[in-house]
C-alpha cells in the first residue's frame, strides 16, 4: 500500500492547465515514455502471459507401472515416463490448449457443477449451500464480505480519528499521531501473527475471553463466524492508519474562512462537518477507497498467519494454494483465478474510476 | 524388516562401521551443494559430509531451511542446477521425479556405496533414485501417570481404545481435551485421513489407473475414526500442527496425542518441558482401527537424491561425501537425533514408537506422481466434515471431484 501512496492522488487533484493542455502531443510522448515502458514491461505482459498460460493445460502424463522398493518393503507403483513426456513438451512446449476450460471447471466458475445444482435443488438455501461448496465461490464470497465490511469501517473510522486527533492540543498530537500509525508499520504477517497468538485459546485475549464468557472451551478459530470476525477486526486494525493520515493531511488544507463563515451562519459542529469538511476532503475519499478496495480484495496474510484456511479463503489465498500445495504447481488454475481476481478488481473500481473521472472532467473544465 | 533392522543394529555396529571408505571423497576440486530441511538428522548428516570432504572440494555449501519442497523443483531445473544434491522425503523424490530433476545412482552406488543397507536403497523401476538413511511415522504418544489416575490400564492401542481413556480422563475431571491431533488444514488434514483410511484398510487410487478411489466404505469409516478422536481433541485443533501439539504436550495439557516420531527426542529431552510430563510420556505404536490390525500411520524416510543437471564429476563428489556420512561414526555421534536406517544405530526411547508403528506392518506413504494432488484435495475438502457442515460421503464426493479437476489441468485424467 505504502507505493499507493505515490501513485495515487496526483491523479484526482491534478487540474489540466494551460501549459498542459498546450504541451505537444510529441513532447508528451517523450515525457511518458519511460513511465509507459515500464508499465507495459512489469504489468502489462505479465498480465497477458498469465492469460495465455491459463488456456493451455499439461500434457497427458505418460505412465510407466514398475516396482518400487525402499527401507519399507517393494510395492508396485506408477512413475512418469520422463522421456516420453519431454518428447510431448518440446513438440508442445506451452501444453495442450484447453482455452476457457479452466476457467469453467468446478475449480473456478463450475458451469456444470452450477447448473446441476440449479435443476437439482429445491430452494434457494440447498442452492446456496451447493454454492458455498464450490472453491472458487466460497473464496469470493469471503473476499468481496470482507471488502464490503472493511472499506467503510476503515473510511469512517479514519476520518473520525483525523478529526479526533486535529483538535488535539499541539504538545500530544504528535505522539498521538505517531501511536495512531503503529499498526501499519507492523509487517502484516508479523502483525497478524501476533495477534493469532494473542487470540489462541492459550494466549492473552482467548483466555480472557474464556474467563469473562465463563466457557473453557471457547475458541475464537473454532468457529467460522468467529473467524470472519476476527479477520475482518484484524483487517480494519491494520489498515486503519492509511485512511487516517492521509484524512488528517486532507484536513490541514480545509479552508479556514469556509468554516467561520458556517460558523457565523450558526452551523453547528456535525454540520459544518457534512457540509464542509466532508465535500472538502471528496476526492480523498474517493483515493482511499480506490486504494482499500483493492487492498482488500487481496487479503491475504491474515489468513496464513491466523491459520484461518479452514474457515476463511480469499482468492489471493486459492492461487498460493494452487501453487504452493500440489507439489507440481497448477500453473493454469492459479492463472485462471488471478484473471477472475483481476477482472473482479475492475468490476469492483469501476464505479470509483468513473467517479473520479467526472470529478476530473468538471474541474478541468 | 526395520524392527530386525533395529534389533541387529547393536550388534553389527561395530563389525561393519569401520570398514568405510572414509576419506574417499570422489574427484577432487569440484563444487559440492546440499539443499535440505532444517533438522537434527540433517544437519549431522550434511554436517558430517561437510566436515569430510570439504578440503577435497573446490566449494562445499550446505543450505538447510524450512519448506524446501517450495523451491527445489525451480532450483534444480535450470542446467547447471543451483544445488547437487537435495535431501528428500517419499512425498519430495515423487516431486523432483515427476518434473525428471535427479538422476538414477546406480552406477555410483557400486563405487561408493558398498556399505549401505540394501534396505536403504530407494529403487523405482529397478533405478535407485535415493539413498534413505533415517525412517518416521507418526505414532501414539501417551502420558502413563494421568491415564493411571483416571483408572485406564495399560497403553490404549486401537481408535476405540483411546477413546475410551479420553472419556475416562474427561469424566474424571482431569482433563477436558485430552487428545492432541496435528489436524492443520492442509496438508496435516490431508495426512491425518491416509492414516486412518490405511488402516481401515483403503486404497486412494483404482488399481494401475489415476482415478480417485476414496468416496466407499473405508473412506466414511476413517472419517468416524478422526471424528471420534477429535471429538477430545482442542477445540482449535482445526489450526494445529506439529509446533502447536508439541507445545500442548510439553506443557502438560495433552495426555494422548498422536504425533511424528521424529518429535519423540524433543519431547524426551530435558528442555521445553517438565519432569513430570518428559519422565511419563510413553511411545507406542501408532493404534489400529475398525477392528484391523495395520496401524493408522503413514512410514517416511528422508534419503539422499543427486541432481540431473550437473556434471557427472559434481556428481560424484556430491554423492561420495554424503553418503560417506552415512557411517556407523556419524550414527554413534548422533545416535538420538533420528532412526537411523544405518548399521550402528542403537534404538533410545525416542525410536520405540516408530519401530513399533512399523513392525506392526503400517503402509509406506505412496509414491505415486499424483498422490500430492489428492493429498491437497483432501487437505482442502474434508473440513467442511470435520466442522459438522458435511456428510462424510458428501465430504468424500468433493475430494474426488476437486482430485478430478486438479489431475486433469496436470494431465494425469482425461
Amino acid at each position: 500500500m505504502a507505493a499507493g501512496l505515490f501513485r495515487g492522488p496526483a491523479a484526482p487533484f491534478a487540474k489540466q492547465s494551460n501549459e498542459a493542455n498546450a504541451m505537444k502531443h510529441r513532447t508528451f510522448f517523450w515525457f511518458i515514455l519511460p513511465t509507459l515502458s515500464a508499465m507495459v514491461l512489469f504489468i502489462a505482459l505479465p498480465i497477458v502471459s498469465v492469460f495465455i498460460q491459463s488456456l493451455f493445460v499439461q500434457h497427458e502424463q505418460v505412465l510407466v507401472v514398475s516396482e518400487s522398493c525402499g527401507p519399507f518393503g517393494c510395492s508396485e507403483t506408477t512413475a512418469i515416463d520422463a522421456g516420453a513426456t519431454a518428447k510431448l513438451r518440446e513438440e508442445q512446449p506451452l501444453g495442450r490448449f484447453n482455452g476457457f476450460g479452466t476457467y469453467t471447471n468446478r475449480s473456478h466458475l463450475a458451469f456444470a457443477e452450477l447448473s446441476d445444482a440449479w435443476r437439482m435443488t429445491e430452494s434457494w438455501g440447498a442452492f446456496w449451500d451447493t454454492l458455498m461448496d464450490l472453491p472458487f465461490y466460497k473464496a469470493l464470497i469471503f473476499t468481496l464480505t470482507y471488502t464490503f465490511v472493511v472499506t467503510p469501517l476503515v473510511l469512517v473510522l479514519g476520518l473520525a480519528i483525523a478529526v479526533g486527533i486535529n483538535k488535539l492540543p499541539t504538545l500530544i498530537k504528535g505522539p498521538s499521531i505517531f501511536v495512531s500509525l503503529l499498526p501499519f508499520l507492523v509487517t502484516p504477517l508479523v502483525g497478524s501473527l501476533i495477534l493469532a497468538w494473542m487470540v489462541d485459546g492459550d494466549g492473552i485475549i482467548g483466555a480472557t475471553l474464556q474467563i469473562i464468557f465463563d466457557e473453557p472451551s471457547l475458541s475464537l478459530k473454532a468457529s467460522a463466524t468467529l473467524t470472519w470476525i476476527m479477520l475482518m477486526v484484524y483487517g480494519v486494525w491494520h489498515t486503519l492508519p492509511f485512511s487516517f493520515i492521509t484524512f488528517y493531511a486532507g484536513l490541514q488544507t480545509v479552508p479556514k474562512d469556509t468554516l467561520e463563515a458556517a460558523q457565523i451562519d450558526g452551523a453547528s459542529k456535525w454540520q459544518s462537518m457534512r457540509h464542509v469538511i466532508v465535500p472538502h476532503l471528496m476526492p480523498l475519499v474517493s483515493f482511499v477507497t480506490l486504494m482499500l478496495l483493492m487492498d482488500n480484495f487481496r487479503v491475504f496474510e491474515p489468513i496464513i498467519s491466523f491459520s484461518a484456511q479452514g474457515h476463511a479463503q480469499s482468492l489471493s489465498f486459492y492461487i498460493f494454494n494452487d501453487l504452493r500445495e500440489s507439489g507440481n504447481p497448477l500453473y493454469a488454475s492459479a492463472g485462471a483465478t488471478s484473471m477472475l481476481t483481476i477482472l473482479g478488481v475492475m468490476i469492483l473500481l469501476g464505479p470509483v474510476l468513473v467517479r473520479t473521472w467526472r470529478d476530473f472532467n468538471s474541474k478541468g473544465h | 524388516m526395520l524392527l530386525r533392522k533395529i534389533a541387529i543394529a547393536g550388534t553389527v555396529a561395530g563389525l561393519m562401521g569401520n570398514t568405510a571408505f572414509a576419506g574417499d571423497c570422489g574427484p577432487p576440486g569440484q563444487s559440492v551443494r546440499v539443499l535440505g530441511s532444517d533438522f537434527p538428522a540433517i544437519q549431522a548428516v550434511s554436517g558430517t559430509a561437510k566436515a569430510n570432504c570439504e578440503a577435497n572440494a573446490g566449494e562445499f555449501t550446505v543450505t538447510l531451511r524450512d519448506n524446501t519442497r517450495d523451491i527445489m523443483n525451480q532450483a534444480l531445473t535450470p542446467n547447471p542446477a543451483e544445488y547437487t544434491s537435495v535431501i528428500v522425503a517419499n512425498s519430495t523424490l515423487t516431486q523432483l521425479m515427476n518434473d525428471d530433476l535427479v538422476r538414477p545412482l546406480n552406477d555410483l552406488v557400486e563405487k561408493y556405496g558398498t556399505h549401505l543397507n540394501p534396505n536403504q536403497l530407494i529403487t523405482i523401476g529397478g533405478d535407485i533414485m535415493a539413498v534413505a538413511f533415517m525412517a518416521n511415522s507418526q505414532h501414539l504418544f501417551s502420558r502413563k501417570d494421568i491415564l493411571e489416575q483416571a483408572g485406564v490400564e495399560g497403553i490404549p492401542a486401537t481408535v476405540d481404545e483411546i477413546v475410551a481413556a479420553a472419556e475416562k480422563i474427561r469424566a474424571a475431571g482431569i482433563m477436558e481435551h485430552p487428545i492432541a491431533m496435528n489436524m492443520k488444514v492442509g496438508w496435516n488434514v490431508g495426512e491425518v485421513f491416509n492414516l486412518f483410511y490405511f488402516a481401515h484398510g483403503g486404497e486412494l487410487f483404482k488399481p494401475g489407473s489415476a482415478e480417485p478411489n476414496i468416496n466407499n466404505a473405508a473412506g466414511v469409516a476413517a472419517l468416524n475414526s478422526i471424528k471420534a478422536l477429535a471429538e477430545y481433541a482442542h477445540p482449535d485443533h482445526l489450526s494445529q500442527a506439529s509446533n502447536e501439539t508439541q507445545a500442548l504436550w510439553e506443557s502438560g495439557k495433552a495426555a494422548l496425542a498422536i504425533m511424528w516420531g521424529s518429535r519423540g527426542g524433543a519431547v524426551l529431552d530435558d528442555e521445553g518441558s517438565t519432569e513430570e510430563v518428559t519422565s511419563n510420556t510413553v511411545l507406542s505404536a501408532a493404534p489400529t482401527a475398525g477392528g484391523g490390525s495395520v496401524p493408522a500411520a503413514t512410514l517416511w524416510w528422508d534419503g539422499v537424491t543427486i541432481a540431473r543437471n550437473i556434471s557427472d564429476e559434481e556428481a560424484e563428489a556430491t554423492f561420495a561425501a554424503l553418503v560417506g556420512a552415512l557411517s556407523a561414526e556419524m550414527v554413534a555421534e548422533h545416535n538420538d537425533d533420528a532412526i537411523w536406517l544405518i548399521d550402528g544405530f542403537e534404538p533410545g526411547p525416542a525410536a520405540a514408537g516408530v519401530a513399533a508403528t512399523a513392525s506392526g506392518g503400517a503402509r509406506p506413504y505412496p509414491m505415486i506422481p499424483y498422490v500430492n494432488l489428492m493429498h491437497n484435495a483432501l487437505g482442502a475438502e474434508l473440513v467442511d466434515f470435520y466442522k459438522g457442515a458435511e456428510s462424510a460421503e458428501d465430504a468424500l464426493a468433493d475430494v474426488e471431484a476437486a482430485y478430478i479437476t486438479a489431475a486433469k489441468e496436470a494431465g494425469f485424467l482425461q
